[in-house]
Order: C-alpha cells, then structure tokens, then sequence
C-alpha cells in the first residue's frame, strides 16, 4: 500500500447565483483573492424564483476552493453587493484537498 | 384585402402558429423545451441573420433616404421611454425603479415582434424598406439608458454608468445586430454567399424559436397574479398608443406604407431580451415579475397576434 496523498485543509465556497451575474460574480472571487474557480450551468428553484433573463441561462454555479480568509471575504462581498436584490445563494464546507497549496 | 383576411393572414402564420404551440405544450405541462444552448443559439443565429438583411439593404439606400428614418428612430426611442414612466408613476402609481424598468422595456424594441411584422406585411405582399432591421438596432439602446438615467436621477444607489453603458451597448443582442448590419453592409453582393445559412432557413428557425417562446411566455402567466390589473391593462394599451405615434412618426419620416407599419410595430413592441439584463443589474431594486411578465407575457402575444393588423390598418389610413 503505498502512503495516501497529504491533502490541506481548505474552505469551498459555493455560490448559485442568477446567470446574468456570471461575470461580476466571476470578478468578485477573484478581487477576494481566489486563485480558481469552477462554473457550470444550472437551474433550480428558491423564494425568488423569477429570473431577469431566459436568454443569459437560468443559474450559474461556481466553486472556489481558498484559504478561510478568502472566503470571508467573499461572503462579506456578497452580503454587500448582491444579498438584497438578487437570487444568490452561497455557502461553505471544509474540503481535504490534494496538492492544496496550489490554492492559497 | 380587407382587414379581416389580414388578421386571418397573421393569426394563421406558421410563426403565430408556432407561439400558440409553445403556450399550449406549456399548458399542458408538455416537456417541450429547447435545450438552454440552442435556445440561445438560435437567438444569435436570428439577430444576426436579421442585422445581416438590413445590411445588405442600408449598404444600397442612398443615405439621404436614411437621415429622415434614422432620426425619427433616435427622437422615439429618447422620448418614449418618458411617457411611458409618466403613465406608470403618475396612473399606475409604481414606485420609480420598477417605473423606469418597465419604461425602459416599452420604449426598447422586440427583434422578434419586428420579424413577424415584416413576415406578416411579406404575406400580405407589401413592401417595406429593407433597411428597417438597421434601425432596430437604433432603437434597442437609447430607451433603456433613458429610463435608468430616469431612476437613477431621483434614485439612491450608483447607476455605474460605464458598465451600463457597455452592457447596453456591447450587450450580445446590440453586438450582433449591429454586426450583422456592419456585414452586410461592408460585403455588399458578396453576402451573397451566406444567404443559403441565413436567409432561406429564417422563417423556419424563428417558427422553432417561437414555439420555445411561447413556453417561455406561458410559464410567465402564474406572475400575472403578482403584477396586478394596472399593469395588464399597461402592458396590452401602451402598445396601442405607441403604435399610434410610431405610425404618426414613421409617416412623417416619409416612410412608405409598410416601413410605417414596420415602424408602428418596432415602436409598439417590448424588449425581452435586451432590456431585461441590462435593467436587471443596472436597477437591482425593480422587480423582474413586473417587467418581464408584462413585455413577454402581454405585449408580446397581444403584438404577434392583434397588434401588427392594427399597426397596419392606422398606417394604411394615415396613408390613404
């Protein structure tokens, strides 16, 4: 049996948001510090439920795995700029991440 | 042909047709649904195709046939949002910001609503000025920086004006229609080569995107209870009088019968694809039920099916 990876622990950080705020949702954890991020498409159903725009998609997903500092800054960011007006739900777990240096 | 035989004409079109079977799959709780990709897909390929015949056209008008045209356009689409955000607060007693997003959704233009206008006057056998799909793109833009201006001016919260401005006018529906007429207009005969892809599949395309519309507008229906009786009667009368004044001023800009009527419509029209992102970020606080539901669940159906005969017959008397 060979060791198991050394894995780090870091935070993910989930945000759903409405797909029109892609971009700026994009550019929001990367001015936090984030290093990376996954998106992908989705759909789903909340309080709101009303979206602005067919044509920009339904949700976009995205996840970003950053140190606990990071991803303070990332939810006060969004409490700020887009908690009150729109469809954005975030939230965050402790992930065991192999080669997680890369993302601090 | 009288006006009944006109009605008939665009009731039964296979893109009126087509709208119908979206809202009935949806009513019936139908899994008729484009995949998200190709909806959007079809969406860029119908702008596109859209600015490109306007191009083709603008590129042979001799530019003093334009100026008239071009300059109504701007006047309309400048002043109507105005009107329709005097109507909303001052009868519809709306708070500002969800005023000036539906005024910036009733002074844009509806691409879709614009084709079905010259598909049905095409049917009909009247002609119409090919450069109108160049001035649509001129229409698009001014209203929704009006009404934001509007909201803003009275408005606490940042209108962040260069990022607005840029997702107005850089937005994808303005990118590619005004693209789409730069092509055209830059390749003259050579675009040519590209009608077989973008001309002759058209109809058959927008008759595919409508029928996803019209699911699109049905699902929209359940927000009918939210936007209340004010709005309703907003949504199917502004068209009404805007279509007026869009047939007043497109006669005249000394536009023939059917660029009046072209007119009358674009005018009349809502946006729903351009407004409703632009307005989303740019005023967070208006509510998307009201807005969105009003231009794609009223005005556009009531403009496909009611509208454009209507739109006719008030530029064929104001041209008789």
């Amino acid at each position: 049996m060979p060791d198991p990876l050394p894995t780090v622990a870091l935070k993910r950080v989930t945000i759903v948001g409405e797909a029109v705020l892609e971009t700026r949702l994009v550019a929001l954890i990367r001015a936090a510090g984030a290093k990376g991020f996954t998106r992908l498409a989705c759909s789903g159903e909340g309080s709101r439920g009303v979206r602005a725009s067919d044509w920009e998609g339904a949700n976009v997903k995205l996840e970003t795995l950053v140190s606990p500092a990071v991803a303070d800054a990332i939810l006060s960011a969004l409490a700020r700029d887009y908690f009150e007006h729109f469809a954005v739900v975030a939230y965050v777990d402790e992930v065991h991440v192999v080669r997680g240096d890369k993302y601090i | 042909m009288d006006a009944l035989e006109l009605v008939r004409l665009n009731l039964l079109s296979p893109m009126v047709l087509g709208f119908a079977l979206g809202i009935v799959a949806a009513l019936v709780k139908s899994d008729v649904k484009l995949p998200e990709a190709l909806h959007s897909g079809l969406s860029a390929y119908l702008l596109l195709a859209i600015g490109l015949k306007g191009g083709i056209e603008l590129g042979k008008a001799p530019l003093g046939e334009l100026s008239g045209p071009l300059i109504a356009t701007l006047a309309v689409g400048l002043t109507s949002p105005l009107w329709c955000f005097a109507t909303l607060r001052g009868l519809g007693k709306l708070g500002v910001a969800d005023a000036a997003a539906i005024a910036a959704h009733y002074g844009s233009v509806s691409v879709v609503t614009f084709t079905a206008c010259g598909t049905f006057l095409d049917a009909a056998g009247v002609a119409y000025e090919g450069f109108m799909s160049a001035l649509v793109a001129f229409l698009e833009v001014p209203a929704i920086i009006v009404a934001i201006f509007l909201a803003r001016r009275t408005t606490a919260g940042t209108a962040h004006w260069g990022e607005t401005l840029r997702e107005v006018v850089f937005g994808k529906s303005n990118l590619l229609l005004l693209g789409g007429v730069a092509i055209g207009a830059l390749s003259g005969p050579a675009a040519e080569q590209v009608k077989p892809f973008f001309v002759d599949p058209f109809r058959g395309a927008l008759t595919l995107f409508l029928i996803d519309m019209g699911v699109l507008a049905a699902r929209r229906l359940g927000d009918l209870r939210a936007t209340g009786g004010f709005l309703v009667a907003f949504a199917l009368l502004m068209p009404l009088v805007n279509g007026a004044i869009g047939a007043l001023v497109g006669d005249l800009a000394g536009l023939s019968l059917g660029g009046t009527t072209v007119f009358a419509t674009m005018v009349a029209s809502a946006s729903y694809i351009a407004a409703p992102v632009a307005v989303r970020i740019a005023l967070p606080e208006a509510n998307p039920a009201l807005y969105l539901t009003s231009s794609l669940a009223l005005t556009f159906p009531f403009n496909l099916t009611v509208g454009i005969p209507v739109y006719h017959a008030i530029a064929r008397w104001l041209h008789a």
